[in-house]
This record gives structure tokens, C-alpha cells and sequence, in this order.
């Protein structure tokens, strides 16, 4: 046998894949229980998700709840926190706690011989976490020192600053990590309050998923997590106030190598009946390699390691957002180019039919892959739990994007990104770039002190 | 526990590793060449990297650039180098195998047709602004860059970066690209792994249908330099940075040598995670540090631990020095307690099983069967690999810690606020950092 190197091999058909089916209970207290059998590797993911998150911060307490879900594993009764950890290192266990706008998550990732042991100390965790004052002064030190560190860091700073020019004051408005200010201001009363009020079961869901069985599951987690109660607070009120930011902003780094983009716009929420047709007008403006972006800017013009876009979809309407990371001698061009690119397809540029089914098929062919590992399921089935998805979600994906339309990609950028309204912020050397970005037709730059947010 | 698999060589020297796994209808296609910046030579530094960027632009068959059909059949894929070897890899479907064969042979049998001078300032570029986003804008970004250059004497091939100098990347030219690719990316030093849904005997038709008619380059000698350091070396430079940070650095065994494993257990009962020595002592207890981690970095010839330390406000990195040494002393004098060698153990168990979770990508089974057939020859390497942990005691790290994580002969590197000179480790003279 030997090659015909005359043309490219056309793929096959997609072998048929069973989704992950999800055994679901509740218990009496309103905390979701569900679990799917992946007995591949003798592991078990567990993923406690708390639909509460930095969005629930309240007025200038930003990053309380980020704050209070570092306190979680800070001990337990009367287990220190170092104790804590090192009951979780006994176990091997990969312990996270991971927070964003709309939820906490804490995970750990175990051997299944000790699946019962991990499940009662994340339980532990959330049922009775020590939040002892000592404790919280030492955590809030160390996001203090994290916050001083990522005025540094050029990509921290396009991101708290880019969410504040979009969202002001909006719940969205600010990153996890809060402020330098208002973490001064709290102290473990906060702390304790918050997660009475937000980390309770009646908005939380408990995932197992790997070498396990359903009732084993649940029967553990009704006897380390049935103490849990109560309801808390409602979900974060929507709004539609944000703030009218100019449209050119710089945060000055001088003598920087590299001017750091931020391009958007707050867009739509994770509940729109356009998610899968701006899923594919994504991917083909900058969800992957081979998307206009990062043709242009990278593969073309050599401006840039990499460009992308993604509108990153939450509860309420997230951001539509380019990031780029350019050399200083070409940031007027980079941000020309991207703008123009943005405009394109909706306007001069419309999708063509290859995009269209190159764009359908990067999303759809390899999507099996996605439930390959148990963490990688257990992530999936928590975006069902988070956005109130139907259990048929991934059975109707793939189906559902290919039935999306040329005219369906224009109307639903027509409808979610608007030109005219993008904000764009650079973080790098105004002395050096200053003068051609005010040249863009954007206005004036207005420049942002590092200090300002 | 193991990682069942075949292995094969073609007529033309190219290894192949075939793993069944038919769990999920995807495939791992994963390429290694054993070529890495270690194969470099002064003035030519970055040479190994920016090629890999170049055999994404497509190559004489299909000369379009290397994503489009493979995005377009929902793959992913990647590639990425270091010091001693290159690999790239794809997840494809279970139905497009034979184009992600088709394009990586293409790529290994005939780039250079494809291969025009405009690509090539275009990934030099590409790579110019991998190097300032990574490294020159990124705060302690240039650290590496200095460890290595005094870890390692000039003539050394771990004395640079694999990302390399900025003047060598812009000097290089294509007739060095071209002798670069006939040298090294050959079917003999290469070694292709699959891993997922298919059935080997017909995947070893393929690989051989599609990379057989390869010819075969001339053997690459292995590359063996020894290094050593006679005593300490003190080295800080400012950066724009907030606080200071402290790097301790030795040279240790290569990877897969004796001590390798007893290294990779201390550094972790050290500084990693809230359990260990260090994260204990400086960051819990006496709060003078906001951050420490540790790690013990393997190399083909030999490999370099390293303590990492930030130092919080109000606090030297003297300070943090004289107490990440005692914490060593101790563990030098007294040696691991069993409860932190029965931890380190069960640590190492669980890492191997979560490895076995992926196919494909950076560390899943097909990199691993690579990594293992190209520096050991020996593809079965898993368990024995797990094993090296197994077998490691109080008495084995203790002896390793005291030969090799020598107080006398050590790089100690500080990076300060600009302005800061005061805040750095006593005694430390300029880095060179290029």
C-alpha cells in the first residue's frame, strides 16, 4: 500500500459516542446529587458547584467571595488547617477550589479507594468550615501580596481594568480577586456571614463521576453532607446599567516590549437561543487557530504569539472579548486590523459557506473528545447544573450547530456585537504608541492611572 | 497498573508505538524528534524552536498551512520543544487517522519544497513576540535565562534558553533551516506513538503506507556533556517586579538516573503544597514569604533542582535564604520522616493513574510512550518508572539530599524591585541575562 499524495485523506464518519448519562437525586435539604459511571481509570472526580460566586459580592466587598472560598480549606471542628491538608495528602488527592462570576467550585480528584474519605473531608469543608480569625488574616495577607504582584503583570491588568471600562459597577464589574481596598475593609464576620447567606446546598450540586456507583454516592453524601442546610439568598439581581466608557483607553506600562489588547463589548448571557450560532461566528473570528484573528494578525503580519476571541457566556450577559498580547510597534495596527475584522462579518466580509462548514465541523467532529477523562465530564456536567441545561444537552449539540445558517451567523452578530460600541483598552508604553492609536478614529486615548481600579 | 502496548521499526528506522484504547472514538497521533535546543551551538541559539513553529506552514503536498484540514476535522493539535527533544501531537476522530498520518508525514518527508523565506520572517516574528510576551514582559520572566547561563558553562547545551537570544534569532538564516531539517527530522530520529479507538494491525499499515517511503537520514550521535559546580555562585538584577525573589539552583542526576526520583520526593516534602517544610515554615508560620515551591528538573543529561521563594514586604531575601537553608540542613542531618515518605509514595501512585486518563495531548499516554522510547529505548517503561518512587526510603533521600543539595555549591539567584539592590541575597553580583 502507499499514499496517494495527490489529495488529503476525506475522514471518515464520526464513530456513534453514548454521552455520559447522569443519575441524578436530591436530598431533603435541596443539594443536587449527581454522579455518571466512568470506570476507565480507577479514579474519582468530585466537584462541589455553589451557583454563588464574585457576582455576590456585596457593595465594596469585592472579593469576599473569593476570600471565603480560599477559608474553606483552612481547616474544619477541630482539625487545623494544616491538618486538613494533610489528611488530603495522605490520600493523594488533587484538591482545587475555583471561583468566578456566577459559582464556587471546590473539586478533588482521588484514587477510588479513597472516594468515601475525600467526599467526607470536601464535606467537611462546606458543612463546617473553621473560619477562625488568625486563619483569615493570614489569607486576606496573602491575596494582599497577590494583588500587588499583578500590577506586574500586564495580562492581570488588561483583565481587572478591561471589566471595569465594560461592567463599572454592574456585579460583573469587578475580578474574583476584589480590591486592594475593600479586602483591607473585611474581616472573618464577612467571611462567615457570606457563607451562611451564598454557600448553601439549596443552590449547590454535588458530581461524582469515575469508578463509582450512584447510591454508594448519594448514601455518603447524605450522611457527611445532610447536616448541610438552608436556602440563602436569591440569585444576583439583572440589570442593564452599564457604564458609557470611552472608546480608546491605555493603561501606561513604559518601555513596555508588548502593548497587552482588550477589544469588546458586554454582549449576551449563557441562556440565549443564539448560543450555538455565535459559537460558530466565534470560531470562525477568533476561536481558534485557523480564525481570522489570528491569521491576520499572527500568521500574515507577525504582530503577534496568538490572537483570540470568545464570548464568554455566564448567567447574566457576559463579555464579547479580543485578547492579544503585540509587539509596541505595531499596537495602532493590531487594534486597526482587529476592529476592521470584527466589522467584516457583519459587514464587507460576511461568512462564506467554507467558513461556515469549516466552523461547523472544528466544533462538532471532535466533540467526543470532551468526556474523554472524569474530570473532563465532570466539568460538562456542571455546566448543565450552573446554566439550568436540559439532560439532553450534548446528545443535541451536535445536531443543533449543524443546522446553523450563513444567515444565522450574520443575524446573530448583527443582533450581539456591535462595531460601534466596541471598548478597546491597551495596557503598554503610551510614549511610544500614544500618538498612532489617537490616530484610529477613536478618539483620544484616555489613559487610566494602574492605580485607578 | 501498566500501558499494554506494540512497538515496531520501519525499514526506515522510524519507531512506532501503537496503544489501544477504544473508550472514546478519538485517536492520538503524537511525534517525537529527538532533537532539541541542546543540539544547538552558541550564536545559534533558538534554532530547534523556531522550527517547530515553521513546520506548521505547511509542506509540498498540501502547502496551506497545517490547521485547516485538521481543525476542520475537529482535531486539536500542538507541538512544543525544550532542551532535548521536539514532539507534536493531534486528537483526531476516530475517522480522520489517515489524514492526520497524511500531514505528518508530509511535514517529515518533505517540508523544504514548501518551506519560502516569507514564512520564515513571518515565524521568526511569530517567535520574536512568543519571546517578549513569555519572557521580557512577563515579571521574573528572564530568571531562567540567568539560572541557566551560570548553572551551565558557555560550551554547555543547557547553558541557553530553548526559546533562545534575541540576536541569534534575528541573525539566523534559511540555508541553516534546511541543514537543520535534513540533519534532524528523519524518520530514524524520530518515533511516532498512536493511542485511542483503532486496530493496530491496520493503524501499522497505515503509519508504514504513509511514512515507509521516507528515507532515512544519518544516526544523530547522542549529545553528552558533563557539567559541574565547583563552588557557589551569587547572581541578582532588578526587574520590574513588586517584590523580590529568591531561586536556589543545583545540578542533579539526568532523568531516570540514580537519585532522580529521591530528588523529585525531596523537593516535594519541601515546598509543595500547604503540607510541606517550607510552605509551612515560611509562609504559614513566619510569614516571610508569600510564596515557595520546588521542583527537581530532569534533563537527558542531567538536571537541576530548584527552591523558589517570594518574599513578603518588609522581608530580604537573605532572610528567606538563611531559612530555606536550614530547612535543608535539617533534612540533610535528621532526614524524611516515614508519614512524609508514605505521603511522597501515595503521591506518586495517584499522579501515575491520573496520567493513564488521556490519550492524547501533552503527558497523556502517547507522550508518555514517546518520552519513554526516546530516552530510554525502552517504551514499557511505566511501571518501572513508578517503581523508582516506590522503592525510595528515608535513608535514600536523605543521601541524595546531602550529596546533591550541597549548600557549597549552588546558583543563588536574586530579583529585586529596579531601585532595589538592598532587598537582594548578600553578596550577589550582577547576572548576565540575555
Amino acid at each position: 500500500m502507499r499514499v496517494d499524495r495527490g489529495r488529503l485523506p476525506q475522514p471518515g464518519p464520526a464513530r456513534a459516542f453514548a454521552f455520559p448519562s447522569i443519575a441524578k437525586s436530591t436530598l431533603p435539604t435541596g443539594l443536587g446529587v449527581w454522579t455518571v459511571r466512568h470506570p476507565q481509570v480507577p479514579i474519582v472526580a468530585f466537584m462541589l458547584l455553589v451557583r454563588r460566586g464574585a457576582a455576590s459580592d456585596p457593595p465594596g466587598k469585592d472579593g469576599l467571595a473569593a476570600v471565603s472560598a480560599d477559608m474553606l480549606d483552612e481547616g474544619s471542628g477541630d482539625r487545623s488547617a494544616i491538618d486538613m491538608h494533610e489528611a488530603l495528602a495522605r490520600l493523594g488527592a488533587q484538591f482545587d477550589t475555583d471561583i468566578g462570576s456566577d459559582a464556587t467550585v471546590a473539586s478533588v480528584t482521588v484514587l477510588s479507594r479513597f472516594a468515601d474519605r475525600a467526599l467526607s473531608l470536601l464535606s467537611e469543608m462546606v458543612v463546617r468550615p473553621a473560619l477562625r480569625e488568625e486563619d483569615f488574616l493570614r489569607v486576606r495577607q496573602l491575596r494582599l501580596h497577590r494583588l500587588t504582584q499583578i500590577r506586574d503583570m500586564p495580562g492581570a491588568v488588561a483583565d481587572r481594568a478591561f471589566l471595569k471600562l465594560l461592567y463599572g459597577a454592574h456585579p460583573y464589574g469587578h475580578s474574583p480577586i476584589g480590591s486592594e481596598a475593600a479586602l483591607a475593609a473585611m474581616d472573618i464576620d464577612d467571611v462567615r456571614a457570606f457563607h451562611e447567606r451564598a454557600i448553601r446546598p439549596r443552590v449547590a450540586t454535588l458530581l461524582a463521576v469515575g469508578d463509582c456507583d450512584h447510591e454508594t454516592i448519594v448514601r455518603i453524601a447524605a450522611e457527611s453532607l445532610g447536616a448541610w442546610t438552608g436556602s440563602g439568598d436569591g440569585d444576583v439581581a439583572p440589570t442593564e446599567a452599564f457604564p458609557q466608557s470611552a472608546k480608546l483607553t491605555v493603561v501606561p506600562r513604559p518601555k513596555a516590549p508588548q502593548s497587552e489588547l482588550r477589544i469588546g463589548q458586554v454582549s449576551v448571557g449563557r441562556d440565549t437561543p443564539d448560543y450555538h450560532a455565535l459559537m460558530v461566528a466565534n470560531t470562525i473570528l477568533g476561536g481558534q487557530f485557523v480564525s481570522r484573528i489570528n491569521l491576520n494578525l499572527r500568521e500574515d503580519k507577525g504582530l503577534t504569539y496568538g490572537a483570540r476571541t470568545a464570548f464568554e457566556f455566564r448567567r447574566l450577559p457576559g463579555p464579547f472579548v479580543l485578547q492579544a498580547s503585540v509587539q509596541t510597534s505595531g499596537t495602532a495596527r493590531a487594534i486597526d486590523e482587529s476592529i476592521g475584522e470584527i466589522a467584516g462579518m457583519r459587514g464587507v466580509r460576511p461568512v462564506t459557506a467554507e467558513e461556515l462548514s469549516l466552523g461547523i465541523a472544528a466544533l462538532t467532529r471532535g466533540y467526543a473528545r470532551n468526556f474523554e477523562t472524569a474530570d473532563q465530564i465532570a466539568r460538562a456536567v456542571m455546566q448543565l447544573a450552573l446554566y439550568d441545561l436540559p439532560d439532553d444537552y450534548f446528545e443535541q449539540f451536535v445536531p443543533r450547530v449543524e443546522r446553523v445558517t450563513v444567515d444565522e451567523v450574520a443575524r446573530v452578530m448583527e443582533r450581539h456585537l456591535d462595531p460601534t460600541r466596541l471598548t478597546t483598552l491597551v495596557v503598554g508604553d503610551i510614549d511610544a504608541i500614544g500618538q498612532e492609536i489617537g490616530r484610529l478614529g477613536l478618539g483620544d486615548p484616555v489613559v487610566l492611572p494602574p492605580d485607578a481600579f | 497498573m501498566n500501558l499494554p502496548f506494540t512497538k515496531h521499526t520501519l525499514a526506515n528506522g522510524l519507531d512506532v508505538l501503537l496503544h489501544e484504547d477504544r473508550a472514546c472514538p478519538i485517536v492520538a497521533v503524537n511525534v517525537w524528534y529527538h532533537v532539541g535546543s541542546k543540539n544547538e551551538r552558541p550564536g545559534h541559539t533558538g534554532f530547534a524552536h523556531l522550527f517547530e513553529h515553521l513546520m506548521f506552514e505547511g509542506s509540498q503536498h498540501y502547502d496551506r498551512g497545517y490547521f485547516q484540514p485538521l481543525q476542520g476535522a475537529g482535531a486539536t493539535l500542538n507541538g512544543s520543544t525544550n532542551a532535548d527533544r521536539t514532539n507534536y501531537w493531534e486528537v483526531v476522530p476516530t475517522g480522520a487517522l489517515e489524514l492526520a498520518l497524511w500531514m505528518e508525514s508530509d511535514r517529515m518527508g518533505y517540508l523544504l519544497p514548501a518551506l519560502t523565506e516569507a514564512k520564515f520572517s513571518n515565524q521568526r516574528d511569530v517567535v520574536l513576540n512568543e519571546r517578549r510576551q513569555n519572557y521580557e514582559n512577563r515579571p521574573y520572566g528572564l530568571a531562567p535565562m540567568a539560572l541557566l547561563a551560570a548553572l551551565f558553562p558557555p560550551d554547555h547545551p543547557y547553558h541557553w534558553t530553548t526559546i533562545g537570544e534575541i540576536a541569534d534569532l534575528e541573525a539566523v538564516g534559511l540555508d541553516e533551516v534546511q541543514a537543520f531539517f535534513r540533519r534532524y527530522y528523519h524518520p530514524a530520529n524520530a518515533s511516532i506513538a498512536l493511542a485511542g479507538d483503532f486496530d493496530s494491525e491496520r493503524a501499522l499499515e497505515l503509519v508504514d503506507a504513509h511514512f515507509g517511503e521516507i528515507e532515512r537520514g544519518e544516526e544523530v550521535d547522542p549529545v553528552r556533556v558533563d557539567a559541574s559546580l565547583p563552588g557557589e555562585k551569587r547572581i541578582q538584577f532588578e526587574d520590574r517586579v513588586e517584590l523580590p525573589r529568591l531561586y536556589l539552583t543545583w545540578l542533579t542526576p539526568a532523568m531516570f538516573a540514580e537519585g532522580d526520583a529521591d530528588l523529585d520526593l525531596a523537593t516535594d516534602l519541601l515546598a509543595n503544597g500547604k503540607t510541606s517544610r517550607l510552605y509551612r515554615r515560611l509562609v504559614f508560620d513566619e510569614r516571610l514569604a508569600t510564596d515557595v515551591s520546588a521542583s527537581q528538573n530532569s534533563r537527558e543529561m542531567g538536571g537541576y533542582a530548584q527552591v523558589t521563594a517570594t518574599a513578603a514586604p518588609g522581608h530580604t531575601l537573605g532572610e528567606l535564604e538563611r531559612a530555606i537553608l536550614e530547612e535543608i540542613a535539617r533534612l540533610s542531618s535528621d532526614g524524611p520522616t516515614e508519614a512524609e515518605i508514605e505521603r511522597g509514595r501515595v503521591q506518586a501512585e495517584s499522579q501515575f493513574v491520573f496520567r493513564l486518563q488521556t490519550v492524547g495531548g501533552f503527558g497523556g499516554k502517547s507522550d508518555q510512550l514517546n518520552a519513554y522510547n526516546t530516552f530510554i529505548g525502552d517504551p514499557g517503561y511505566f511501571e518501572r518508572d513508578l517503581e523508582r518512587y516506590e522503592v525510595v526510603t528515608a535513608a535514600s533521600l536523605q543521601q541524595a539530599v546531602i550529596r546533591y543539595l550541597d549548600p557549597g555549591r549552588r546558583v543563588t539567584l536574586s530579583i529585586v524591585p529596579r531601585g532595589r539592590a538592598s532587598l537582594a541575597a548578600p553578596d550577589s553580583e550582577l547576572a548576565v541575562v540575555s
